[in-house]
């Protein structure tokens, strides 16, 4: 079993992921991200009480714009890519 | 001379004297790419008669007087994480294969307005993820100067085919070292610059707060140019800024070095580094020495902690990112499953490759719920320190300089079993990018098995016109003329 993460919490962040694994990539995935997680952990050992996180690295802060109406991608252009559409919109298979 | 074998500047001179045409540059180039590619791997897309048909048209736009800019009628390879309209933008992945790129990333539409020549999309790393370009959906791409060996990543199609003469200049992105690394490898000319100097608008995100686009060329003053072109500011881009630039700070070619201050940051000399590559990157700061530039050794004691922070901080906004890939707005999806949520999970699964999975789920661990504030967190804080190790530096120093890759190109497979020993390949170039300051790569040297060694050369924010400066004049010192038997 890993020092940091068992096929449990892989089983939760692969949920939280949308990914399908299977029982054997579940294995697999499980040994692999435990050693990456137990690697970048070492983090922990920095005192950082007295530092703020980093937004932007030249301390750019929110920019804005006037909010006009322009000209944006036509209907047909932005479905044209879609595995499945009908009309005017994307085509889903059933929410369950 | 034969064509293949300039440089755009060269090219561009006797494209603007008239004694050459687009469709003979496109034509050479396109013969080449049919005989060397089939070893190298270099582009996912490459359609010739399309590209003859565009030379055309830039032939007639300059017999009709049109302006010859700098790049004009010069052919260049995009990599393909970067849209261009009616093009397929693949990032190299099984889950975008088919997508076809619905508007032009402002990097183009800045081409466009030289009307450059596409020569195809390049290789890469599935969505720029890997130091190698053995995690693509068509493929590893080759080294030029030994086939068996990885041209290093993420950007290995945008160096191979500048080093390989298949394409003059390139386009990349650098999230971690993807411009640099691969251009150390291929022995080219690799240019990150300043976190916000290009937009990307139209990069297919990886990691948001540290992607940025940038240039290849066979020497610097392609690289330079191709800079140039690219960057501004962009209202289409919220982090793209609007500042002095080069020209502001007086840039210009050809200037010496006398009294420049160079710091050598010890960390950066890392363990792994091999004994050949420390003797090239030695051998190359005496000749800043020797010519007049005040060299010393310094620290940044925090950058031990930069390729852990950089593996929390780039897979949660990956994470992030390639949420938008669930098989409903476009690309690939499982047509079998049944309902929403399977299909989202099904399609992802078999859509993207094992280590843009793995970093996914990296991403969604350090972010999720009780996780947060230990890693994503604490990562940033850790990336203030970086920060602000490098501005402590940049008080003092003008540039700073050191290996770009601990080892120069390894072979095929050899990294793939071993993820740590493959994330350790970018230890010299991650710091760059959590600090947003600009850098190069500058082939300085060969090893003893005929592969070429990589300089970089660091500034502060906005400064590139200091990395400029070195990298020019090293350039014309080294005078670098070996090429790869291919």
């Amino acid at each position: 079993m890993g020092k940091r993460i068992n096929k449990e919490d892989v089983a939760h962040i692969a949920n939280l992921s949308e990914i399908e694994y299977s029982e054997d990539e579940i294995d697999e995935i499980t040994v692999q991200l435990d050693k990456i997680i137990d690697h970048v952990a070492k983090i922990s050992e920095v005192d950082t009480s007295k530092v703020s996180p980093t937004s932007h690295v030249l301390n750019i802060s929110n920019v804005l714009r006037e909010d006009n109406p322009r000209q944006s991608i036509e209907h047909k252009e932005a479905l044209k890519n879609a595995p499945e559409s009908s009309d005017d919109g994307f085509k889903i298979p059933k929410i369950d | 001379m034969k064509l293949i074998s300039m440089k755009a500047h060269e090219l561009h001179e006797l494209i603007k004297k008239k004694e050459i045409k687009a469709e003979e540059i496109a034509k050479e180039h396109i013969e080449r790419i049919n005989e060397a590619d089939k070893k190298i791997n270099a582009f996912i897309t490459f359609k010739p008669e399309e590209i003859i048909e565009n030379a055309k048209k830039i032939d007639k736009y300059i017999a009709d007087g049109g302006e010859v800019k700098n790049f004009t009628g010069i052919p260049i390879a995009i990599k393909d994480n970067i849209c261009i309209k009616d093009v397929n933008t693949t990032c190299a992945s099984k889950i975008l294969a088919d997508y076809s790129s619905v508007y032009d990333a402002t990097v183009i539409n800045k081409l466009n307005k030289h009307n450059y020549l596409l020569l195809g999309k390049a290789n890469m790393d599935e969505f720029a993820m890997g130091s190698s370009n053995e995690n693509s959906a068509f493929g590893p791409v080759k080294n030029p100067w030994d086939l068996e060996r990885v041209p290093g990543g993420s950007s290995g199609g945008p160096a191979a085919s500048v080093a390989s003469f298949e394409a003059v200049c390139s386009l990349g992105s650098d999230t971690g070292g993807s411009i640099r690394m691969p251009a150390s490898l291929c022995g080219v000319v690799g240019f990150k610059p300043t976190y916000g100097r290009v937009s990307r608008y139209g990069l297919v995100a990886f990691a948001s707060s540290l992607d940025q686009i940038g240039p290849f060329g066979r020497d610097v003053t392609d690289c330079i140019n191709l800079y140039d072109v690219i960057s501004g500011h962009d209202e289409f881009d919220s982090t793209s800024l609007d500042m002095k630039d080069i020209k502001d700070y007086g840039y210009k070619h050809g200037q010496d070095i006398k009294g420049m201050k160079v710091g050598v940051p010890k960390e950066l000399m890392v363990k792994e580094i091999d004994s050949e590559v420390k003797a090239s990157i030695l051998d190359t700061i005496k000749i800043l020495e020797k010519n007049g530039a005040d060299v010393e050794e310094t620290t940044l004691p925090s950058i031990e902690y930069a390729l852990s922070v950089y593996y929390i901080i780039a897979p949660s906004e990956a994470s992030s990112n390639l949420s938008r890939f669930d098989g409903v707005r476009y690309g690939y999806r499982d047509k079998d499953a049944q309902g929403l949520r399977e299909m989202y999970r099904k399609t992802r699964a078999a859509g993207f490759g094992p280590e843009v999975k793995r970093r996914i789920m990296i991403g969604t661990y350090c972010l999720s719920s009780g996780y947060y504030d230990a890693y994503y967190e604490k990562a940033q804080k850790i990336r203030t320190l970086i920060i602000d190790d490098f501005k402590k530096a940049f008080s003092k120093y003008d540039i700073l300089v050191g290996p770009t890759s601990p080892t120069t190109a390894f072979k095929l497979g050899e990294r793939m079993d071993d993820l740590l020993l493959m994330y350790l390949s970018d230890i010299c170039t991650i710091p760059v990018n959590l600090a947003g300051i600009p850098a190069i790569s500058i082939p300085c040297g060969l090893s003893s098995g005929k592969l070429p060694i990589g300089f970089q050369i660091m500034a502060d924010t906005l400064r590139e016109d200091n990395i400029f400066k070195a990298a020019h004049f090293l350039e014309s010192e080294i005078n670098w003329k070996i090429t790869p038997k291919i």
